[in-house]
C-alpha cells in the first residue's frame, strides 16, 4: 500500500496514456469495434476518476503543503526533476479533470463516427498532459505536461473540427505557443540564477520559492519582467482579454468533446498557472500589476458579456461567456486576499461544471440539426422537456443564481475584490447584469415561444446516454452551490499558504524560505 | 423546528416537480390532474402554516425581548472571516411574514386547484408555486444578508418561471424575462450594498450587524450609512416594483392570475419592505436615505395610479395598483414608520390578493376576457364573486372599517407627522388615497355593475355561458374577505397590538411616541375618508354614463393616450438602454474583436510565416517536447501496424 500510494499521482497521470496505448492494441474496426473502443476509453477515464477520489478522500486539508509527492532526477546535470505533489488547490483541479473526462466521452459515441481510434486515443493522451501539468511541481516538467497537452488538443480540433477547423486549430497552437516561449526562457533564467544564488541548478518549484530576485516599481525590474513572461503565457491561456481571440473560433471548430474540455480544463490551466507559479515567486510584482490586471479582468467581465449577447450562434456566446467568467477569476485572484483567492478557484470549478455542460448541451442539439444558429432554433422547450430541465438548470448556474455552484465563486470574488478595489467590484458586478441579460435571452430564442421551424417539430428529447452525461453534472452544480465547504475545506490551507507566498512582504518569504524541507514530504 | 416552514413547501416541490419531470413531461400519456398536484402542494405549504402558526404561538409565550427562534442547519460558505450558516430566524417580525406566507399562500393554493384545472401541466405549475414558497420563506427567515439574498433571487427566479408559465405564447415569455433582468439591476445595487456592509462591519448577519452598529454608533460616517441603505434600496426597487424600476410588474400579468395574486401582490413583491423593516436599525441612521426612500414611494404610488385610472385590462389595474400601494408602504418606512410599512404589508396582502383572487374569477367566468370595456352587470351573474371583491374595493379605497383604511390612515398621519415627513409627503399620499379610490371605484363598477357589455362585443361567449367560479375558488375569496374587514383591528390608532408586538424588533423611536393624541390626527383622518368617498362618488357617477366618459376621454385625448401607453416608460428605456448597449456590442464584436485585436495576432502570425516561422511551429526548442511528439508518433505507427494485421 505505501508503495502505491507513494506513486499514486503518477498513476493517475499515466493511467490514461497507458489505457491509450492499449487502446490501439484493441483489434477489429466497423461498428463491433468503435463500440469496444468507445467502452474502453470511457472505462479508462472512469478507473482514472475513481482513482482521483481516493486521493479526495486521503488528502489530508491541514497535512504538508505538497502530499503524495514522489521525486527522482531526470537531467541531474541542470538541476531537472520528475516531482510531483498535489496541495488543495490542485486536489479540486485535478478532480475537476478526471470528473469531466468520462462525462466527455460519452458525449462523443455518437458524434464521432470518423478514426474512433485515433479519437479516443488523443482524449486520454490530453487528459494525461492535462494531469500531468497539473500536479507537476517541478518547473520544467510542468513546461514539457503544458506544451504536450497542444499536440493532442491540435489534432482534436483540426480532425473533428467543424469547416474552419484547420485555420483554428493552427490558431489555437501558435497563439498557446508563442505565449509559453518566453515562458520557457524565464524559466531557464530562473534556474540559473538558482545556480547563482545556491550553487546549483534547479527547476524544483519548492526550491524556486526561495529565490531572491529584485523587484520594484519600474517596468524593468527582474521580477516584473520574469513575472510579465509567465503571465503572458497564463493570460493566454486563461483568456484574458486582449488575448482571447482565439478562444472563440477554436472552441466553435472543436468537436463537443474538444470544446468541453477546452473550456472547462484547459483554461484553468492559466489560473492555475497564476497561482502555483506566478504569483509565489514574484510577489512583488504581483503587487505592481495588481491594478492593471485586475483592469484587465474587469473589462474582460464586461467585454465578454457584451458580446456574447450579440452572438448568433450559439457556441459562439458560450465561448464568449467563458471570456467574461474568465474575468471574474482573475478579479477575484489579483485581490490578493483570502475571500477573492477562493472565490477565484471555486469559480474556475464552477465555470468547468457550468461551461462544460453548456458545450455538452449545444453538442446534443448540433447532433440533431446540425447548426448551431440561434435563429434556426425556438420553442425547443415544448419538443424536448427533459433537454429544457437541464439546460435551464445550467443556464441558472451560469448566471450565478444563488443555491447554485456559480454563485459562490462570483460571490467571493467580487467580496474580496471590493476591499481592493470598490471601483472594479462595480465594473465586475454589473457582469451580473449581462450575464443574466445574454444567457436569458438566449434561452427564451432556443427553448421558448413557438416553433417556428417545421425541422424543430420532430427533434427527440435526451437519449439515455444524454441523459447520464448530463445527470451528474446538474447534480454537482446544485451539491457544489449548497454545500461548498466539501471543497473549500480541503482547499483552505492551502490558499492560506499561497497567500502567504504571494504577499510582497520579504520578512514573510524569508522565513519560509529558511525552511525549504518543509515544503515537501514524502507520502504523508 | 421553525426549519420546517420552508422545508414543507421543498418537499411539496420535490414530489410534484420529479412527478412532472419522470412521469407526465416526456409522455403525454399520464397526464395528472390539478385535484392530486394542487392537493399535493396545498397539504405542504398548508402542513407549513401549521409550523408558523404553532411557532407565532410559542413566540407569543415568550418575553417582549427572548422573543426569538434560531436555527442552524448546516455550514454554506465559510472563507476565513467569513462565515455564512444556513440559519434560520423567527423573529416578531418574520413571524408574521410567514403566517402570511403560508396563510395567503395556502388560500391561493386551494383556489388554484379550481383555477388550473383545465390546464395541460398542473403538475409544473404547482411545483413552482411550492418552490416559490420555499424561496420565498428562505427569505423572510434567513439569519444573514446572503442567505436573504438566496430566498430573493429564489422568488425572482420563480417569478420568471411562473410569468412566462405558458411558454410557448413568446410575448410571455419575454416578460418573464423581463421581470428576471429588470429584477437583476436592481440586484447589483443590492450586492454592492452587502459589499459595503461586509467592508464596513465585517459581517453579514443581522444579529452581529445590529450589535456591530450599535457598537460603532455615532462614530459611523453617514455618508456610508446612506450609501449602503441606497444601494439596498435600489435592490428593493428592483423587487418591490418601484421608480425607475417598476416597469416589470404590469408585464408580469402575463403568469396565470393565481401566481399574480400570490406573487406579484401579496408576497414576493413586498420584500422590500421587508428588507428595510429588516435594516430598520442601519436605515434609521440615515435620515438622507430614509428621505429617498419616501419619496421614492411617495412618487410612485401617485404615478402609478395615474397610469391605472386609463387601463382597460382588469389586471394590469391592479398591478398598478399594486405598484402604487407598495409605493405607501415605502413612504410609510421612509418616513420611519416603519411598523405602520409593515402594517400595510399585511392588510394589502389579504386585500390585493382577494382583489387579484376575484379578477381570476371574473376572467375564468368570462372565458379568458380581461377587458374591463367588455364586462359589466357581473353582479348578478357572479355574486359570490360580486360581493367577496365588494369587499376588497371597499377595503383598498380606504372606507372605514376595513382593513386597508387602518394602515394607509397610519402611513399618512405618519407622513405628515413624523420627524422625517412633511405636508408635501402627506399630499401625494392623500391625492393618491382620492385617485385609487377613483380607479377601483372604475374598475368594480365597469366589471359589476350597469348592464352586461359582454353581448355586444361580437366576440362569442354568449350572456348564458359567463357562470360563477366553482367552491373551490369562492371559498378562499370569501375567507380573504374576512381578513379583509378586520385585518386592520391589529393596528388600530392608540391601541395598536401590531407596534407592540415588534417593538423588539423596530423599537419605537422618540417622534413616533402613540401617547399624544393630536387634533389633527382627526382632522387629516376625516380628510382622508372625505377623500375616499369622493373618490368613490365621482367615479360611480362618471361610470354610469359611459358615452360622457367616451366624450370626456375624446377632450383629453393626449393626456388619455399617455397614460393608456404608461408614459411610454417602455419606449423610452429601449432607446436609452438596451438599444445603444446592443449596438456597442456589435461594434466591440466586429471592430475591435475581429479587425482589431485578431487582426493584429493574425498580422503578426502572417510575418512570422513569411519570415520561416513554419518551421518554428514545431521547433518549441524543448528536447522533451520533441521526445514526447516521437513517443506519440511511434506509439501511433505501432498502434497502426497492429492494426493493419489483424
Amino acid at each position: 500500500m505505501p508503495v502505491f500510494k507513494g506513486h499514486l499521482l503518477s498513476v493517475i497521470v499515466f493511467l490514461p496514456l497507458f489505457w491509450a496505448l492499449m487502446g490501439l492494441l484493441i483489434p477489429g474496426g466497423g461498428r463491433e469495434g468503435k463500440k469496444v473502443l468507445q467502452v474502453w476509453a470511457f472505462l479508462g477515464s472512469l478507473l482514472t476518476f475513481v482513482l482521483s477520489l481516493l486521493i479526495y478522500f486521503i488528502y489530508l486539508p491541514k497535512g504538508p503543503a505538497f502530499q503524495f509527492s514522489e521525486t527522482f532526477d531526470w537531467l541531474p546535470s541542470i538541476g531537472i526533476t520528475y516531482t510531483l505533489g498535489l496541495d488543495g488547490i490542485t486536489l479540486s483541479l485535478v478532480l475537476l479533470t478526471t470528473f469531466l473526462m468520462p462525462l466527455a466521452i460519452l458525449s462523443s459515441f455518437k458524434s464521432i463516427e470518423s478514426r474512433v481510434r485515433e479519437y479516443y486515443f488523443l482524449l486520454l493522451a490530453l487528459e494525461t498532459g492535462m494531469l500531468g501539468a497539473f500536479v507537476a511541481l517541478d518547473l520544467f516538467l510542468f513546461y514539457v505536461f503544458w506544451e504536450a497537452m497542444l499536440i493532442p488538443m491540435y489534432f482534436l480540433i483540426g480532425v473533428w473540427g467543424g469547416k474552419e477547423r484547420i485555420y483554428a486549430a493552427s490558431k489555437f497552437f501558435l497563439y498557446t505557443l508563442v505565449g509559453s516561449l518566453l515562458m520557457l526562457v524565464a524559466i531557464f533564467y530562473l534556474s540559473y540564477q538558482y545556480k547563482i544564488q545556491f550553487g546549483h541548478y534547479s527547476t524544483l518549484i519548492t526550491d524556486l520559492y526561495s529565490l531572491k530576485l529584485m523587484g520594484g516599481n519600474t517596468l524593468m525590474a527582474t521580477q516584473n519582467i520574469l513575472f510579465l513572461a509567465f503571465a503572458f503565457a497564463f493570460a493566454i491561456k486563461v483568456p484574458l482579454f486582449p488575448f482571447h481571440t482565439w478562444l472563440p473560433d477554436a472552441h466553435v471548430q472543436a468537436p463537443t468533446a474538444g470544446s468541453v474540455i477546452l473550456a472547462a480544463v484547459m483554461l484553468k490551466m492559466g489560473g492555475y498557472g497564476f497561482i502555483r507559479f506566478a504569483f509565489p515567486l514574484f510577489p512583488q510584482a504581483v503587487s505592481y500589476f495588481q491594478n492593471f490586471f485586475m483592469t484587465l479582468g474587469a473589462i474582460a467581465i464586461i467585454y465578454g458579456a457584451w458580446i456574447a449577447t450579440v452572438q448568433p450562434d450559439i457556441k459562439k456566446l458560450v465561448a464568449y461567456s467563458s471570456v467574461s467568467h474568465m474575468g471574474y477569476v482573475i478579479l477575484g485572484l489579483f485581490s490578493l486576499n483570502e475571500i477573492g483567492v477562493t472565490g477565484s478557484i471555486y469559480q474556475m470549478l464552477s465555470h468547468g461544471i457550468s461551461t462544460g455542460a453548456l458545450f455538452l448541451l449545444v453538442g446534443m442539439i448540433y447532433d440533431r440539426r446540425h447548426t448551431r444558429e440561434i435563429s434556426a432554433f425556438g420553442g425547443l422547450a415544448k419538443v424536448m422537456p427533459y433537454f429544457t430541465i437541464a439546460m435551464m438548470i445550467v443556464t441558472l448556474s451560469s448566471i450565478a443564481l444563488p443555491g447554485t455552484n456559480g454563485f459562490i465563486g462570483e460571490f467571493l470574488i467580487l467580496l474580496g475584490a471590493w476591499k481592493v478595489s470598490p471601483f472594479l467590484t462595480v465594473i465586475g458586478t454589473l457582469g451580473v447584469v449581462f450575464g443574466a441579460v445574454y444567457m436569458l435571452w438566449m434561452f427564451q430564442r432556443v427553448m421558448l415561444g413557438p416553433i417556428r421551424h417545421l425541422e424543430n417539430e420532430k427533434l427527440k428529447d435526451l437519449t439515455f446516454r444524454e441523459a447520464v452525461v448530463l445527470l451528474p453534472l446538474v447534480m454537482s452544480i446544485f451539491v457544489m452551490g449548497i454545500f461548498p465547504s466539501l471543497i473549500m475545506d480541503k482547499m483552505e490551507f492551502s490558499i492560506d499558504r499561497f497567500l502567504h507566498q504571494s504577499s510582497s512582504d520579504w520578512a514573510n518569504l524569508h522565513l519560509q524560505a529558511s525552511h525549504p524541507d518543509s515544503m515537501i514530504k514524502k507520502g504523508n | 423546528m421553525i426549519a420546517f416552514i420552508p422545508i414543507f413547501p421543498f418537499i411539496g416541490f420535490l414530489i410534484n416537480g420529479l412527478w412532472y419531470a419522470f412521469g407526465q413531461a416526456p409522455s403525454k400519456r399520464h397526464k395528472a390532474s390539478s385535484d392530486v398536484t394542487g392537493g399535493i402542494a396545498t397539504f405542504f405549504i398548508f402542513l407549513s402554516f401549521l409550523v408558523s402558526l404553532v411557532s407565532f404561538i410559542q413566540l407569543f409565550s415568550m418575553e417582549g425581548d427572548h422573543r426569538i427562534l434560531q436555527e442552524s442547519v448546516f455550514r454554506w460558505m465559510t472563507v476565513g472571516s467569513f462565515k455564512v450558516d444556513f440559519a434560520f430566524c423567527l423573529d416578531s417580525l418574520s413571524s408574521l411574514f410567514t403566517l402570511v406566507i403560508t396563510g395567503v399562500g395556502t388560500l391561493i393554493h386551494i383556489y388554484s386547484i379550481g383555477y388550473m384545472k383545465h390546464d395541460s401541466t398542473p403538475g409544473r405549475f404547482f411545483a413552482y408555486l411550492n418552490l416559490f414558497c420555499f424561496a420565498m420563506l428562505i427569505l423572510v427567515m434567513g439569519s444573514s444578508l446572503p442567505l436573504l439574498f438566496m430566498g430573493w433571487e429564489g422568488v425572482g427566479l420563480c417569478s420568471y418561471l411562473l410569468i412566462g408559465y405558458w411558454y410557448t405564447d413568446l410575448e410571455k415569455a419575454q416578460a418573464g424575462k423581463k421581470a428576471f433582468i429588470v429584477n437583476r439591476i436592481g440586484d447589483f445595487g443590492f450586492l454592492l450594498g452587502m459589499f459595503l456592509v461586509f467592508g464596513q462591519f465585517g459581517t453579514l448577519e443581522f444579529d452581529a450587524l445590529q450589535a456591530a452598529v450599535h457598537h460603532q454608533g455615532a462614530t459611523l460616517e453617514p455618508g456610508i450609512v446612506t450609501a449602503i441603505c441606497l444601494l439596498l434600496f435600489v435592490g428593493c426597487m428592483g423587487k418591490s416594483a418601484q421608480i425607475p424600476l417598476y416597469v416589470w410588474l404590469p408585464d408580469a400579468m402575463a403568469g396565470p392570475t393565481p401566481v399574480s395574486a400570490l406573487i406579484h401582490a401579496a408576497t414576493m413583491v413586498t420584500s422590500g419592505v421587508y428588507l428595510i423593516a429588516r435594516l430598520n436599525v442601519l436605515y434609521s441612521f440615515s435620515p438622507v436615505a430614509l428621505q429617498v426612500v419616501a419619496c421614492v414611494g411617495a412618487f410612485t404610488a401617485f404615478f402609478a395610479a395615474m397610469i391605472a385610472v386609463a387601463q382597460k385590462d382588469i389586471k394590469k389595474i391592479l398591478a398598478y395598483s399594486t405598484v402604487s400601494q407598495l409605493g405607501y408602504m415605502f413612504l410609510g418606512c421612509g418616513v420611519g414608520a416603519y411598523t405602520a410599512g409593515v402594517f400595510h404589508v399585511i392588510t394589502h396582502a389579504f386585500f390585493k390578493a382577494l382583489l387579484f383572487l376575484g379578477a381570476g374569477s371574473v376572467i375564468h367566468g368570462m372565458h379568458e376576457e380581461q377587458d374591463i370595456w367588455k364586462m359589466g352587470g357581473l353582479r348578478s351573474k357572479m355574486p359570490q364573486t360580486f360581493l367577496t371583491v365588494g369587499v376588497g374595493w371597499l377595503a383598498i379605497c380606504g372606507v372605514p372599517p376595513f382593513s386597508g383604511f387602518f394602515s394607509k390612515d397610519e402611513i399618512l398621519w405618519q407622513a405628515f407627522h413624523s420627524i422625517h415627513g412633511s405636508t408635501f409627503l402627506w399630499a401625494m399620499g392623500a391625492i393618491t388615497a382620492v385617485l385609487t379610490a377613483f380607479y377601483m371605484t372604475r374598475l368594480f363598477s365597469l366589471t359589476f355593475l350597469g348592464a352586461p357589455r359582454f353581448d355586444k362585443t361580437g366576440e362569442g361567449h354568449g350572456d348564458r355561458s359567463v357562470h360563477e367560479s366553482p367552491f373551490v375558488m369562492v371559498f378562499p375569496l370569501q375567507i380573504l374577505a374576512f381578513f379583509s374587514l378586520v385585518a386592520g383591528f391589529m393596528g388600530v390608532p392608540h391601541w395598536s397590538w401590531l407596534e407592540h408586538w415588534l417593538e423588539p424588533v423596530i423599537p419605537l423611536h422618540e417622534g413616533f411616541s402613540v401617547g399624544e393624541g393630536s387634533s389633527m390626527e382627526w382632522v387629516l383622518m376625516l380628510i382622508s375618508v372625505l377623500g375616499a368617498g369622493m373618490g368613490i362618488a365621482v367615479a360611480l357617477k362618471a361610470y354610469r354614463d359611459l358615452e360622457f366618459i367616451q366624450r370626456l376621454g375624446k377632450r383629453f385625448r393626449l393626456l388619455v393616450k399617455l397614460l393608456e401607453n404608461k408614459w411610454y416608460i417602455d419606449e423610452i428605456y429601449e432607446a436609452i438602454f438596451v438599444q445603444p448597449i446592443r449596438k456597442i456590442s456589435e461594434i466591440l464584436w466586429k471592430k475591435i474583436d475581429i479587425l482589431g485585436v485578431d487582426w493584429i495576432v493574425l498580422r503578426f502570425g502572417k510575418i512570422s510565416m513569411k519570415t520561416g516561422a513554419a518551421v518554428r511551429m514545431i521547433q518549441t526548442g524543448s528536447i522533451q517536447t520533441y521526445a514526447l511528439a516521437l513517443l506519440i508518433g511511434l506509439a501511433v505507427a505501432t498502434g497502426y501496424l497492429f492494426y493493419a494485421s489483424f
